[in-house]
């Protein structure tokens, strides 16, 4: 990091912008469009407002091909988080955001400060907090480093989410040897608002005043979104100065705070925004942007956690825990009273302005003054011509699993760790503060009761970059079609997703094919589940070395259940029980579980995905659990058949006996678009009735027996054989 | 009868404890800041969990410092009926009211489990609805539920029937087991488990709901008593 503030006539000749991610031509276009040479300030400004992370330049002209309204969408992409009507008077609130490279630098602090940031998202827009979600993904190489990068990452999660109290309910964790060097760290936060109550971020008004509240600015994570905009070395050591230390006490106070102000004091509230990346530049900017403002600030009145700051310090800094309003001139002190009753720092900062100047004071001088538009609409957005990456222009041939000792395979399948019971890493989250949570981790989906309403919302996190890797257009529409089918096997109705696009280096060609593709794949998929995209985050530059992370959108999707009583969780209930499978069962083994555990690699071309099938499976199962025929649904997914049903088994120990024309392979297989689902014999009349030839009766739920007769094979052995091996896997490894 | 659901900086059951005894047990009940001087007016405290303050230094110590523990305290001493869970546990821990302290789990993680527990003493005022030796499980939360107090202490608590709740598959390295015991007046009980958690069929469960029952036919005949 420079420390001595270089003349405007330096810093074009010894080029320091280049060290905080920008080019010659960016540079060069900003002074042009200035008239003039930048000072110091202005090109670190630049730097943090003209990163990916802030300004999607690579990403955008993908983004725009995004589907982001329906009748429900109350607020798109654009804002802190999208809005979407429950109906009621109520809406949901929800928003998903990487943490990546922080993770990789400092995993405790790195995965905090990610459900810190998107917690402030949530209720900047006026919406509680009700539930968070974690979506990871590490390497599968269990030595030292990456045990504790685990044990880490989760811990901090924990950490934060916990003492906040904001229950984390649902997520995913994958193990693959493409996150060995670059591990993601997705979090998401759902809220609920009455929907009058929707705020935005904007400064509006001339002479408005402009408040900083929260914690005081200090050096932490100074230019961090340049910072997350860049590629690691294995050379370089840990940029620890970038990442910044979360403190969920300040943000439990501020959340409460922010909340009172945007229910109870509207007549004062103009707009308010959270500094996330880039901190108060971004923040200040983007509030004078959206509403066609100019905004002055002085920093000597920004409260300082250390003296001696210089102005590219304080606009940079993403020390967190603190939020930024826009209040009517003439409510400064009641809002600031208010916030005093909370113990919280705050103070008037700056007014909007007429015209569209930027404006910053230190000490009594000028440090910037430029049009605001120069940091977020004049932002040069980019494409790359797109080539198809050689792996996918020769895929390997299909996968001809053998399978000689059916009982092995099976055992050593539920051993993996991406199969294996992560109850070891979930326990360690608070899924039930608030008391709303109807369904903690370990099902399909994580499920909410909405207070004052007869509904629930249910909500997924899903991943599948083994998949995409594939093939990213297929592998990017199964995503969103796993999301949704997560949802309907609790129950629910699929509303909307946001998203995080992992990615690596958006300039390389064969990267920027896989984010046009999967974005190709995952626009047919959102309209066929009418799950607009309302909000998401991207995070390009996940390589380290020169090798990218496998093309990797991680899907959160949230969902309506509107009967109570109507709610399915994926345990099998009780012996007795016919079991069903719904969803034709094809030969799909490239990418499957079965092919990493036989050969060691995913390879081959997808198969097995038919969207319109699954979007009718998925109509079919939402129906039965709507009449109450259905006892316990569960989707399939990674290890297909095999899996899923010591997944069901696992929670009472019951088992099942079944006489099927499946195939031992196709026990194994991935095929899309299926779901599991049991139901009552006294229910069995009905629920044929329904669905007919759609769901093949697989057996019946036993005590513990696990008999299963296969067209080619058997199996006979206990249920808690197989579920102990199911339980404790994933725990003895990460020991 | 009327309750108090004490509010810290940084308490973040209180809300899901007002719902409970008010919304579900039918009591009155309203939250007083830990700010307030004074419990006047209250029949029962309820002293939730969370982080108060952060639960910077140590869990409950400096929530022991915060203005309404002097009132907390003489509410107790005169025979007021506290109730602490979870990090309220901590509190009354810290504050002197119960013997003993919580220490990290021998895992050194935060643990999330729904927690098989017995009633070991159903003869006090939070678990007089439930029967002698009744098996229930409430959900546990926390990093720092393993009970500790000296030898000497221990088995004092032991004779004088203190304990009223033991876990029968030990979480968190607590010494005799115990998740939940009261002063020796009996008028005092900390707990880790939470019994807010499990007061409604669809969130799993309603095994916690006798302990509000419990209070609130204690109360009454408190009320009774007074009169």
């Amino acid at each position: 990091m420079l420390q001595t503030e270089l003349t405007p006539e330096q810093i074009r000749d010894q080029k320091p912008y280049l060290q905080l991610g920008l080019t010659e031509a960016e540079y060069n276009l900003f002074a042009e469009r200035l008239g003039r040479l930048p000072n110091y300030t202005e090109m670190g400004l630049q730097s943090g407002m003209w990163s990916e992370h802030c300004s999607y330049k690579y990403s955008k002209p993908i983004l725009k091909t995004f589907w982001t309204k329906n009748d429900r969408v109350l607020m798109g992409p654009g804002e802190g988080a999208g809005v979407i009507r429950i109906g009621e008077g109520k809406a949901v609130v929800f928003k998903a955001e990487s943490h990546n490279h922080p993770s990789a630098v400092e995993p405790y602090e790195g995965a905090a400060t990610g459900i810190g940031g998107i917690i402030r998202d949530i209720f900047s827009i006026g919406a509680k907090p009700v539930a968070s979600l974690d979506a990871l993904a590490f390497g599968d190489e269990f030595d030292a480093h990456n045990k504790n990068l685990i044990d880490q990452v989760v811990a901090g999660i924990g950490g934060y989410g916990n003492a906040i109290g904001i229950p984390t309910v649902a997520g995913e964790v994958q193990f693959d040897p493409g996150y060995q060097k670059n591990p993601l760290v997705n979090a998401m936060t759902v809220g609920v608002m009455d929907e009058k109550d929707i705020q935005k971020g904007k400064a509006a008004g001339v002479g408005n005043a402009i408040i900083y509240v929260g914690a005081k600015t200090g050096r932490d994570g100074i230019n961090g979104a340049s910072f997350a905009s860049a590629e690691f070395s294995d050379a370089e050591d840990a940029d620890r100065s970038a990442v910044q230390v979360g403190d969920p006490f300040m943000e439990k106070l501020l959340t409460d705070a922010c909340l009172e102000v945007t229910h109870d004091h509207k007549d004062a509230l103009v707009g308010i925004q959270d500094m996330g990346a880039a901190g108060l530049v971004s923040s200040s900017a983007e509030m004078a942007s959206k509403a066609g403002y100019g905004m002055t600030m002085d920093l000597d009145l920004i409260p300082q956690r250390e003296p001696g700051m210089t102005p590219f310090e304080i606009m940079l800094s993403e020390s967190q825990e603190r939020m930024l309003l826009c209040i009517r001139a003439g409510h400064e002190q009641e809002i600031l009273d208010l916030f005093k009753g909370y113990d919280l720092d705050a103070v008037v900062c700056g007014r909007v302005e007429d015209g569209h100047q930027y404006r910053l004071l230190h000490h009594g001088e000028v440090v910037c003054d430029i049009p605001v538009s120069l940091l977020t609409d004049d932002v040069p957005t980019y494409t790359t011509v797109p080539e198809k990456p050689e792996r996918l222009k020769n895929p390997a041939p299909d996968f001809e699993p053998v399978i000689e000792d059916l009982a092995a395979t099976y055992k050593q399948l539920l051993a993996m760790p991406n199969i294996a019971s992560k109850r070891s890493l979930y326990r360690r989250y608070d899924a039930q503060v608030q008391t709303n949570t109807v369904i903690a981790p370990g099902g399909d989906a994580g499920v909410i009761r909405v207070r004052d309403t007869h509904k629930a919302l249910a909500m997924t996190a899903d991943s599948n970059g083994r998949l995409l890797a594939l093939d990213p257009e297929i592998g990017g529409a199964i995503t969103v079609a796993e999301a949704a089918r997560n949802l309907v096997a609790t129950g629910a109705e699929p509303l909307g997703i946001t998203d995080c696009l992992n990615y690596g280096d958006p300039s390389k060609p064969e990267v920027y094919y896989e984010l046009q593709q999967s974005a190709k794949g995952i626009v047919a998929a959102t309209k066929k589940f009418n799950t607009p995209v309302i909000s998401g985050n991207v995070s390009l530059y996940n390589e380290t070395d020169h090798h990218g992370i496998h093309p990797t959108p991680m899907i959160g999707m949230v969902g309506l259940i509107e009967d109570l009583t109507a709610i399915t969780t994926v345990d099998f209930k009780q012996a007795g029980d016919i079991v069903y499978l719904a969803g034709n069962t094809g030969d799909d083994y490239n990418g499957s579980s079965l092919q990493y555990l036989q050969t060691g690699a995913y390879a081959g071309r997808l198969t097995g995905f038919d969207l319109e099938a699954e979007k009718q499976t998925q109509d079919l199962v939402l129906t039965l659990i709507r009449e109450h025929l259905v006892n316990a649904a569960h989707d399939l997914s990674d290890g297909g058949l095999a899996a899923a049903i010591v997944e069901m088994g696992a929670k009472r120990e019951l088992g099942l006996i079944a006489d099927t024309t499946l195939t031992t392979t196709q026990l194994f297989s991935e095929t899309q678009g299926r779901f599991l689902l049991t139901v009552k014999p006294e229910d069995q009349a009905a629920f044929e009735a329904i669905a007919k030839d759609q769901a093949v009766q697989l057996g019946v739920v036993s005590t513990g027996d696990f008999d299963l007769k296969l067209a080619d094979g058997e199996l006979n052995t206990q249920m808690s054989q197989l579920t102990t091996i199911y339980s404790e896997a994933l725990a003895c490894a990460l020991k | 009868m009327k309750a108090a659901v004490l509010t810290f900086p940084g308490s973040n059951c209180d809300d899901d404890l007002l719902w409970a005894v008010k919304d579900i047990a039918g009591a009155d009940a309203e939250l007083v800041s830990a700010k307030s001087e004074s419990l006047e007016g209250f029949d029962l405290v309820l002293v939730p969990g969370g982080f108060s303050y952060g639960d910077y230094l140590r869990s409950g110590a400096i929530a022991k410092f915060a203005p309404i523990m002097t009132a907390l305290k003489n509410f107790a001493d005169n025979g007021g009926y506290v109730l602490g869970i979870c990090n309220g546990f901590q509190i009354l821990t810290e504050a002197g009211l119960l013997p003993g302290a919580l220490q990290w789990n021998t895992s050194l993680e935060f643990i999330c489990e729904p927690e098989p527990l017995k009633v070991v003493n159903n003869r006090t005022a939070f678990s007089n609805q439930y029967a002698q030796n009744q098996a229930i499980t409430l959900p546990i939360a926390h990093g720092e539920g393993n009970y500790y107090a000296d030898a000497d202490t221990l088995s004092e608590i032991e004779a004088n029937n203190q304990v009223v709740f033991r876990y029968a598959d030990n979480p968190n390295g607590s010494l005799n087991d115990i998740a939940g015991l009261t002063n020796k007046a009996g008028n005092v009980l900390g707990m880790m488990p939470h019994p807010e958690r499990a007061v409604e069929a669809l969130l799993g469960g309603t095994d916690g709901l006798g302990v509000f029952q419990s209070l609130i036919a204690a109360t009454k005949g408190a009320a009774h008593a007074a009169n």
